[in-house]
């Protein structure tokens, strides 16, 4: 499995790639890690003819919290942010989910830049950004922009990053103090992916809950935010009942996935019983 | 014949330059442009882990590199493991424990586990599972490959 051939610029500045890209229009491929691109060249489904390595530009390596927000440059790896103190300590729900991509050589290698813009529907990624309501940025010649994740993920392989947009970071918002999240999956033995992935992000008042956020990953052809299920639960006493109304939400009236790994109704079964197991665990964590 | 792109890496402690095709994965450079035949080919879809090398001391997988994003790196492969005096302990503890029957993951498990008791020198036999995720072996079953991480944990530990 070899690549088509193509020609390959390393760019000294964020400007030099965005032009790159503009000269190069639908033919020219951003990469970052290549985790996600290299795969997709190797069995031939891309063939672009020119690709942009963004591995001079340091300043797309820096995990910041400032303002209120944790900003996380595109070729910071998952190990990166998994065992990143900053990250650790403003929003554990992000390293949870790095530590839970691939295997150990992957995430040493694989960055959260290259995973968000390819937009993979089985990606572990998107769950916890919908969950926790973060933004993308992105770049190119004519300025910069910021998409919510919910705005994002537009189908499978599918995002609203245009051709000549190069995806700089994404920006989560710290969660409040006494925020309780977490991130379960079902993941396909051999590779790592998620059938299904369920992040949840939980804000309580006593037994009430007061915000909510839950991403869904792997279950249908596009990453989404069960705002159904939320609304089971915001402002409702925390109960038995209550996670299991909201848990019967979460795949209703998804055209869930089907494939060699689980039929549509088994993924929708696991996404089921996953929120509710998720929720629970959030709160017993 | 297509573009090329001039690398200069440091492969096993020695430099090397070459040019490349910008196409050409890390791991033909390693076995087909440097003879490096210890790193193996198994399933090019970065699952298996047979392909496993270090780049700028963190484990990788070769088959989903390309050769110019190394370019500036020191790589090192199975082949920087023993020297003059002998096996290196991982080597030696695979070997001992019967880690291996056909041999053909062992250059990956190998190298992962060089990355694992680096950063982890005590690992747990869960740990050690975990940290092994990305390597498959189709013959041992993985109680000797785990065995084999153990001793040569203990190992290094006591020649430190």
């Amino acid at each position: 499995m070899i690549p088509a051939a193509f020609d390959y610029i390393v760019p000294d500045s964020l400007e030099a790639a965005a032009a790159s890209l503009a000269d190069g229009g639908e033919n020219a491929k951003v990469m970052a890690g290549g985790h996600s691109l290299l795969p997709m060249m190797k069995l031939r489904l891309a063939q672009p003819s020119v690709v942009i390595d963004l591995k001079r530009l340091d300043s797309l390596r820096q995990i910041q919290a400032d303002g209120g927000a944790l900003r996380i440059g595109a070729l910071v790896t998952h190990h990166q942010v998994e065992t990143s103190s900053e990250v650790n300590e403003n929003c554990p729900l992000l390293a949870l989910t790095a530590g839970s991509i691939g295997d150990p050589q992957v995430r040493n290698r694989g960055t959260i830049g290259g995973s968000v813009v390819h937009g993979d529907p089985a990606a572990d990624w998107p769950a916890a950004l919908l969950a926790l309501g973060a933004e993308v940025t992105l770049t190119s010649s004519g300025g910069s922009r910021s998409v919510a994740a919910g705005d994002f993920f537009l189908g499978p392989l599918t995002t609203a990053a245009e051709p000549n947009e190069i995806l700089t970071g994404v920006s989560v918002p710290v969660p409040a103090a006494g925020t309780r999240a977490t991130y379960r999956k079902v993941k396909q033995k051999a590779s790592g992916f998620a059938i299904v992935g369920i992040a949840v992000c939980l804000r309580t008042d006593g037994d009430t809950c007061t915000d909510v956020g839950i991403g869904v990953t792997g279950l249908a052809g596009t990453p989404f935010r069960a705002t159904a299920a939320e609304d089971q639960l915001r402002g409702k006493a925390l109960t038995a009942d209550a996670v299991a109304a909201a848990a019967a939400q979460v795949a209703e009236g998804v055209d869930a996935l089907g494939d060699i790994h689980a039929s549509g109704e088994f993924r929708s079964h696991l996404a089921r019983l996953n929120t509710a197991r998720a929720i629970q665990d959030a709160l017993d964590g | 014949m297509a573009n090329t792109t001039k690398i200069e890496v440091r492969v096993n402690g020695v430099g090397r330059t070459a040019e490349v095709q910008p196409r050409l994965l890390l791991v033909h450079y390693l076995r087909d442009v440097l003879g490096l035949t210890g790193t193996h080919i198994g399933c090019e879809t970065s699952l298996c882990g047979a392909c496993t090398v270090m780049v700028d001391g963190a484990a990788v997988k070769s088959c989903t590199l390309l050769a110019v994003q190394v370019d500036g790196c020191e790589v090192q492969t199975i082949e920087s493991l023993a020297t003059d005096d002998g096996l290196h302990p991982i080597q030696e503890a695979f070997w001992d424990c019967h880690g291996l029957q056909c041999g053909f993951c062992t250059p990956g498990m190998i190298m992962a586990t060089r990355q694992l008791l680096q950063e982890n020198p005590s690992p747990s036999e869960e740990e050690i599972r975990h940290g092994l995720e990305g390597n498959i072996c189709r013959c041992t079953g993985y109680k000797h490959i785990v065995d084999a991480v153990q001793q040569a944990a203990e190992q290094m530990k006591a020649g430190t």
